[in-house]
């Protein structure tokens, strides 16, 4: 898909809603707030990411933004990072939130679980190698408390180890001394959040009303 | 006392075993024995007593002779009222217990029934006795003594993120559904009974006005109803919130209608300036309960701030000021039930930052013990309350009432979710409607607030009080019974194991900031957005204020992970050290497993915990000297006293290195007692392997070697010890290293069993030090 006019109609619409899900509503709510972050730009870059003010509060900005223009979380395949996104892009990324409907099947179900599971573990694994490393992990719970003051990295680092303890021992069970576990791959990682019921709350409310101009 | 024994067969014993018939027979000779006094001492008739006196010959008239000093005298007078209630908290303690003692009936059977039988029993024995039954259930009582702590107990205990995510739905259906079933209940109760020209029976005198009352007080989901059903059925936790938290809600909607309705039930009308009245009433009502609520939460937060030298009496704090919630709010006829809640819900994040860990048990173990028995006794006065009547009887009425309320609550439930599943973004499925429906059960606060109305205002309080038992009765019975069973036809999601562990608080986190990044870019202000001001407030305003010392500044995850490690760590202890965690992961996997596989670090400094201020090292020492000291002695006398001292015996040695490998597990778990802050969490960082380590002067650490990484199955207690005796010089000298157990040798098989034995009385030994260890517990950590 090209670049989009500044005023898509109806046609451009459906091709999107029928990739995503959304609504013609919640596209054009969508679409209003892509033009307001770019300065009615064609495309998003990180810079304008960076410059909503209440994202700025937040402990892990830094990786909210980087799965904006991962292409793994494309829905195409693909790997490593761009440098701008266009509407489509930015569509199928929130995609990633939308609750599920009420009646779906079980595959459904977990088809839709996988998925955000996948979103987040791109979100863990920066280097594009299909494992979270130890030190990938550890950087994971140095983000989340970097907020909370001058805790230092020893505290991090430990709870990470214990955390990275559990996985192993859930997904490998027995472990010689001398094997090493490289990292937690996307199975390991489904299995540890087995019970978390992600489908139910990774979610967020799509409005098909405008209150874009309420907010900066 | 008078005391007789009746005839009686012993009930419902069934095919036990003789040890529990027996036991059973007991319990049912004392509670025979026991209720004559309360029904003869409840009775006006005092010249029982004093003909007592005189037959005993202790009270003569004023001009007697001298007689001989009487060696044993009766006086009961003094103390009945005492006497009379812990007869009846002992009768309630002592069914609760019989029931366990017969499996297979309270599978089936819910406790709430079958204390409501034995309240039955207890009342028809008093009343075979011959005597009056005590007006048990008096609304008082019942308020302000039976119910605060069932509901403090859930109150300070409401699972917060669970109840706020499904605020919108549990307020929609406490005031929407709770008013849509007072009028429909009420409405065709008054239509019913008008509807009956052929045959004429009191039902015409029924004015619409006392109907919408009745209507208000049937229609209230009952909260300990509810808890006492639910509880024993485990559905997963969103069920179980939703239809427990209207329970709770509702008060405030029960509150305003029932004074309403009653204040103008005299009159007759009730104007349109009423109803407005009325709807402004019930905001004061909900909201300046929870404002009542909120401010004594607070100051009770505030007091714990500076509890830190007077531990004894903190839990004394929390429920004091809760009470005082309670009763201020009934004072201005406030929701007394939603100040309640709201003022366990408020303190409890900032007190349990403040308190010791002992204060915490005592509050949780108090709580439920006073919720448990509150619980038995309304049940049980139910029963009771139901023989003693007034009672009168119409088919109709009853018949109607009881076909109204379960239909008014399916319609009100189906209706109300077919809205709220607009607004939700997890939908509620028609099994999920099915269980909330049919899990609203009524209970003794109906009673009560039946039982306050004036009897010459409502001439037909009589007929609204056996409806009002018939209702309860039903819920309990029938839905209560049936509604276990219909979850497993049903099969709905049950309670999960609440396991949690350090990877779900780390994506709980995670998830919340991340929903609340993507809501930002979104650019709406939703649910996740408002949640995250409110934390930050919290932690930057709120927190510094309430807790005390370092801990305000502690987050959430860091406060979850010192937990997890104080569990861990003690059940380390209590599992008698070498055995495997019950709770740890069955594997082998350990911390050398999933470091990297680099070349050992140049400097070993870099393994190094970081250093103490001087300060808190010379405490920590001395604190662990003097603990080690305690415990040596301890154990010494232990020795001396009960254990097999002779020094030549096989076993004795093993005996030794236990009493060596108990100490190290004591100082272990001081340790972690005293280790609450970030710098000393690393000693604790590996919870199923540790590395060894020389042990420094300059830090305290402990660091044993639990698991033997090759063969997990043979780590058990009485191996471990074996293996240690062989470097006990070494664990005397240093105190703190082990070696790995090499393999297993030693031919002290026979003695296992002893061994094993003395191993648990050690441990109970060693993990209730008393409370002269109190003084040590300069540290509040949360458990």
């Amino acid at each position: 898909m090209g670049a989009l006019q500044s005023l898509p109609g109806q046609p451009e619409y459906i091709d999107l809603a029928e990739k995503t899900g959304f609504s013609f509503e919640q596209i054009g709510v969508l679409h209003k707030r892509f033009k307001q972050l770019s300065h009615n730009e064609e495309t998003l870059r990180r810079d304008h990411f960076n410059e909503i003010p209440d994202l700025a509060c937040n402990p892990i900005r830094a990786q909210i933004v980087e799965a904006f223009f991962d292409r793994r979380n494309f829905r195409q395949n693909g790997e490593g990072t761009v440098e701008e996104i266009g509407f489509e892009e930015f569509l199928v990324v929130m995609s990633h939130f939308r609750p599920p409907s009420l009646h779906m099947t079980e595959e459904q179900r977990e088809s839709v679980r996988k998925e955000k599971l996948r979103f987040l573990f791109n979100m863990h694994d920066t280097d594009n190698d299909g494992t979270i490393t130890l030190e990938e992990y550890r950087h994971v719970v140095e983000e989340l408390l970097s907020r909370s003051g001058a805790l230092g990295k020893e505290t991090a680092k430990s709870i990470a180890d214990a955390a990275m303890l559990e996985v192993a021992s859930i997904s490998m069970g027995h472990m010689e001394p001398d094997e090493f576990y490289e990292g937690i791959t996307f199975e390991h990682f489904l299995k540890l959040l087995n019970e978390f019921e992600i489908e139910s709350r990774m979610n967020i409310r799509f409005l098909n009303m405008d209150t874009t101009t309420l907010c900066k | 006392m008078p005391s007789r024994t009746g005839s009686h067969s012993p009930a419902g014993i069934g095919k036990s075993l003789p040890e529990r018939g027996l036991l059973l027979l007991m319990v049912l000779v004392f509670l025979e024995g026991s209720v004559l006094p309360l029904g003869a001492a409840s009775s006006p008739d005092t010249s029982h007593q004093t003909n007592l006196g005189d037959h005993q010959g202790t009270h003569t008239g004023p001009n007697s002779t001298k007689k001989p000093f009487p060696v044993l005298a009766v006086e009961y007078d003094r103390v009945q009222i005492p006497f009379e209630i812990s007869l009846w908290v002992l009768l309630a303690s002592l069914m609760k217990l019989g029931f366990h003692l017969i499996p297979r009936l309270s599978s089936i059977v819910p406790e709430s029934c079958l204390l409501i039988v034995v309240g039955l029993l207890v009342g028809g024995l008093i009343k075979l006795a011959g005597e009056e039954v005590p007006p048990v259930l008096d609304s008082r009582l019942f308020f302000l003594c039976l119910l605060p702590p069932i509901i403090l107990d859930a109150g300070y205990f409401l699972p917060i993120r669970p109840f706020m995510e499904n605020l919108g739905t549990i307020l929609m259906f406490a005031v929407v559904g709770t008013l849509w079933n007072a009028f429909f209940i009420g409405g065709v109760l008054y239509g019913v009974a008008q509807i009956q020209p052929a045959n004429p029976s009191d039902l015409h005198q029924l004015e619409l006005l006392p109907c919408l009352l009745f209507g208000s007080i049937i229609s209230a989901v009952d909260p300990v109803a509810v808890l006492a059903v639910f509880e024993e059925i485990h559905i997963n936790e969103l069920l179980h919130i939703l239809v427990f938290g209207e329970s709770l809600l509702n008060d405030a909607v029960t509150v305003v209608l029932y004074h309403l309705f009653e204040e103008y039930a005299g009159v007759g009308t009730v104007t349109l300036l009423d109803g407005v009245l009325g709807v402004i009433s019930f905001f004061v009502v909900a909201l300046g309960g929870v404002l009542v609520g909120a401010i004594y939460g607070i100051l009770a937060a505030f007091t714990s701030r500076f509890t830190s030298h007077t531990r004894v009496i903190e839990p004394l704090f929390v429920f004091v000021y809760s009470y005082m919630a309670y009763l201020s709010a009934e004072i201005f006829h406030l929701s007394g039930i939603m100040a309640l809640i709201a003022c366990g819900a408020v303190m409890r994040p900032y007190v349990e930052a403040n308190i010791s860990h002992k204060s915490h048990t005592t509050i949780k173990y108090f709580l439920k013990m006073w919720s448990s028995v509150s619980e038995t006794l309304i049940f049980i006065f139910l029963g009771v309350a139901t023989v003693d009547g007034p009672h009168a009887w119409n088919w109709t009425f009853v018949t109607v009432t009881v076909i109204l309320c379960l239909v008014a609550r399916v319609i009100g439930v189906v209706g109300l979710t077919y809205v709220i599943n607009k607004f939700r973004i997890v939908k509620l499925t028609t099994k999920d409607q099915f269980i909330i429906a049919y899990g609203g059960l009524r209970g003794a606060i109906a009673f009560s607030l039946g039982f306050l109305l004036n009897q010459d205002h409502f001439p037909m309080r009589k007929m609204f009080l056996t409806a009002i038992i018939t209702v309860i009765f039903f819920t309990v019975f029938v839905q209560g019974m049936t509604i276990k069973p219909l979850v497993e036809l049903l099969a709905v999601k049950k309670k999960q194991e609440a396991k949690r562990s350090i990877n779900e608080e780390i994506h709980t986190q995670f998830l919340d900031h991340l929903l609340t990044g993507i809501e930002d870019i979104c650019g709406h202000y939703g649910h996740h957005h408002w949640k995250d001001k409110l934390n930050r407030f919290n932690k930057k305003y709120v927190k510094k204020c309430l807790i005390a010392g370092e801990r305000s500044k502690e987050p959430q995850l860091i406060a979850f992970y010192h937990k997890m490690e104080m569990k861990q760590a003690i059940e380390l202890v209590e599992s008698g050290g070498g055995v495997k965690l019950p709770s740890a992961m069955p594997s082998t996997v350990s911390m050398q497993n999933i470091q990297p596989k680099k070349p050992p670090p140049a400097k070993p400094v870099e393994r190094v915990l970081p250093q103490l201020p001087k300060g808190r090292e010379e405490e920590i020492r001395k604190i662990l000297r003097s603990n080690l000291q305690r415990t040596r002695q301890r154990l010494r006398s232990y020795n001396r006293h009960t254990l097999v001292a002779d020094p030549y015996e096989d076993g004795f040695s093993d005996l030794l290195i236990k009493n060596q490998r108990m100490v190290e597990l004591e100082k272990k778990v001081s340790d972690a007692l005293l280790v609450s802050t970030k710098e000393d969490i690393l000693s604790f960082s590996d919870p199923q392997a540790y590395s060894m380590k020389p042990v420094s002067d300059s830090v305290p650490t402990i660091q044993v070697d639990l698991a033997s990484p090759q063969s997990p199955d043979s780590v058990n207690l009485l191996d471990e010890f074996r293996h240690a005796g062989q470097q006990q010089p070494e664990v005397e000298d240093q105190g703190l290293m082990m070696k790995p157990p090499s393999g297993p040798s030693g031919p002290n098989k026979p003695r296992e069993a002893d061994e094993a034995r003395d191993q648990q009385k050690l441990m109970r030994c060693l993990s209730d030090p008393g409370p002269s260890a109190d003084e040590d517990e300069d540290e509040p950590f949360l458990p």
